[in-house]
């Protein structure tokens, strides 16, 4: 774990970089295709949401904006993110921790159960609800009976896109905290903290960087999602109308400076997810490279 | 603070990792558990500490008379020093060391200035001092060892427990640290029990050596009488090189190779087999018959470089064997390859019985078994 010994090989790596480098026409053209490939697929369609937002005017923007049903749209979505982050932050740590740090039967099953949600349809995922929650659903007339609405309402939207950004936050988490190993933890009881103590102290700085990254993509999928809530959420306006069902709405209604004035505040979201992925990724990568140096790895 | 276990078991699945074991550990001495991988020596240490738990029907653990068997790992006190280290590593050398004293209940909890003093003290105990600001990622392997240590220390601990401690260190800051935590230990006087693989640091450190083997405890003793008089037959292969031979024992003789010796503790036998242990410095050579039962070899390759001389022989009867003489008396005799010598055997360890698993089954005589990870 010497210096030494950790400059042999990324000595070795530049050497073997050079010596696999292409020509600089072949590597221009690469880097060429590449940029105009992303710019014809994701450049071009973001300037042309926020172009068609702007279009009649920052004024026309703007009212667009502060119309009854795009500010109901607007909270319902921010609500709907507000009560699903936290559940899914919480239920992603206890799944994670689960995972990574026991060994018990079903572990294999437990996390296939996890990827579920992304190897689903959306659509699949929010006609489940209907089957369980609907009018005919298995639980619907005892609902019915009870008076209490799940589908065409905020409990069914906020369901179904639970269920659906379950897996970001355990995801990102998995990995991480296997390649830690449970050793601090170990540490930790063997001086005397509690289970508290020792998530708090050891687990939780540990994995902070992870977790955040898992959060705001989960933040970014539970403020975008479509189909799972375009299924259960019944399109009523200025009640279950979250911000991307009411843009396909202005849409249908042909109000194009509406739709994409409400399209540019989602586009919006996605850029500042982006930017803190970014950061998120670099950090996840050192506490990464700590948990290999740190004598973290297993023998 | 003495540790006596009873009657330890241990499964995991189909796997036993450890069958009926017991042991005492005397108040202030430093003891190893030494063994191969799999020999079920940390499971052992993990057990102690409290980090496993046996299976129901062991006995007790004892910490002085007191049963701790059924007290979980943070109310043993005990400092565990793990083979990576495991320190915190968000943490500062200085909070890793006070880790153990800040997550005391407020009433147990010493005062800011107390914690800062004791880790003071510790950091310089260690000799990292001047390192408290550093995180555990700016150390050597050799100074996160030394912290791990001081973390372990700080809660004052009755006994402590090293896992491999010097298993992830390169060979020179393995051998300075070994002699490091001799004096250390002769200065604290803490009950400790390490974990090792490495037959060198269990005899160069340890007041005892415990040796184990699948599960069992194979003997107990100070690291003299495991090298000089070992009780099984996995203890004088495991311990250093030796040579093996297959042999015979009648009325009172043993033969093998060419030779037959007395034997009178054999004198009951009738040609019964036998397992020949000889340690390779326990044989004198000699080019010229000198009086003392012994018998021929020639001379294959030769190993000078060092305080003795080390040759491979081949015996007459055809077993290759390796022995080693001192450098001078090596030139004296003026031996080269090929040239014939008489071998005669000082000390020669003899073990019956049918537990053929444990003898080596491979034709190559020379058990050498260094540290294997």
């Amino acid at each position: 774990m010497s210096e030494a010994a950790i400059r042999i090989p990324s000595a070795a790596q530049a050497r073997s970089h050079a010596a696999i480098t292409e020509p600089r026409l072949v590597r221009w053209a690469l880097i060429g295709v590449a940029l105009v490939f992303l710019g014809l697929f994701l450049v071009v369609p973001l300037v042309a949401v926020f172009a068609q937002a702007l279009a009649k005017g920052l004024a026309v923007y703007g009212q667009s904006l502060v119309t009854r049903d795009s500010l109901a749209a607007i909270r319902l979505t921010l609500l709907v993110a507000v009560l699903v982050v936290p559940l899914n932050t919480v239920f992603g740590v206890a799944a994670a921790w689960a995972i990574s740090k026991f060994e018990f039967v079903g572990k294999q099953l437990l996390i296939t159960l996890i990827d579920l949600p992304f190897s689903v349809s959306p659509v699949i995922s929010g006609l489940i609800f209907i089957l369980l929650f609907g009018r005919n659903g298995w639980l619907g007339p005892w609902l019915a009976a009870h008076d209490y609405k799940v589908i065409f309402a905020l409990p069914g939207i906020v369901l179904a896109t639970l269920f659906v950004t379950f897996p970001f936050v355990a995801r990102e988490l998995i990995p991480l905290m296997q390649a830690q190993g449970t050793e601090e933890e170990e540490a930790a009881r063997v001086l005397g903290a509690g289970g508290w103590q020792t998530f708090r102290r050891v687990t939780l700085p540990n994995i902070k960087w992870g977790l955040l990254y898992g959060v705001i993509l989960a933040n970014g999928r539970a403020m975008g999602e479509f189909g799972a809530v375009s299924v259960v959420s019944g399109h009523i306006r200025g009640q279950t109308n979250t911000m991307p069902l009411h843009v396909e709405i202005l849409y249908n209604e042909y109000n194009l400076v509406a739709a994409f004035s409400v399209a540019s505040l989602l586009a919006s979201l996605a850029l500042v997810t982006l930017v803190l992925k970014a950061v998120l990724q670099w950090k996840v990568a050192r506490q990464l490279a700590l948990a290999a140096d740190a004598g973290g790895m297993k023998p | 603070m003495s540790i006596e276990v009873r009657n330890i078991s241990k499964t995991f699945g189909k796997f036993t990792a450890l069958s009926n074991v017991s042991l005492t550990v005397q108040t202030g001495e430093l003891v190893a558990l030494l063994g191969p991988s799999g020999s079920g020596k940390t499971t052992l240490l993990r057990i102690i500490a409290g980090l496993e738990r046996p299976d129901p029907g062991s006995g007790p653990i004892l910490f002085q008379d007191e049963n701790v068997a059924r007290r979980g790992v943070g109310a043993r006190q005990v400092g565990f020093v793990f083979q990576h280290y495991a320190l915190f590593r968000h943490m500062t050398v200085f909070e890793n060391v006070a880790f153990g004293l800040r997550v005391r209940p407020r009433k147990l909890r010493p005062a800011k200035a107390v914690i800062h003093q004791r880790v003071t003290k510790l950091l310089q105990l260690v000799q990292l001092e001047t390192f408290a600001n550093r995180y555990p990622h700016q150390l050597s392997g050799g100074q996160r060892q030394r912290i791990a240590l001081a973390r372990a220390l700080a809660i004052e601990p009755k006994v402590l427990l090293l896992d491999e401690p010097f298993g992830a260190l390169d060979a020179k800051v393995r051998k300075e640290l070994r002699q490091w935590l001799r004096r250390l230990h002769d200065e604290i006087h803490v009950t400790s029990v390490f974990v090792t693989h490495d037959q060198d640091e269990a005899l160069e450190l340890a007041d005892r050596v415990v040796v184990m083997d699948h599960g069992h405890v194979e003997q107990i003793g100070t690291p003299d009488e495991v090298f000089h008089s070992p009780s099984t037959e996995f203890v004088t292969t495991f311990l250093g090189q030796v040579n093996f031979f297959r042999g015979r024992v009648e009325g009172g003789k043993l033969y093998f190779a060419t030779l037959a010796c007395d034997a009178p503790e054999h004198a009951a036998a009738s040609s019964q087999p036998v397992r020949v242990f000889v340690r390779p410095h326990d044989f004198e050579v000699d080019t010229h018959r000198n009086g003392a039962p012994a018998f021929k070899a020639t001379v294959v390759r030769i190993h000078s470089a060092g305080p003795n001389a080390r040759l491979d022989l081949v015996a007459e009867s055809g077993e290759p064997l390796c022995v080693e003489m001192p450098l001078d008396r090596f030139r004296a005799c003026g031996i080269g390859p090929g040239t014939q010598v008489f071998v005669s055997p000082r000390d020669i360890k003899v073990f019956t019985g049918d537990d053929q698993d444990t003898a080596p089954s491979d034709p190559e005589p020379i058990r050498s078994r260094q540290a294997q990870g």
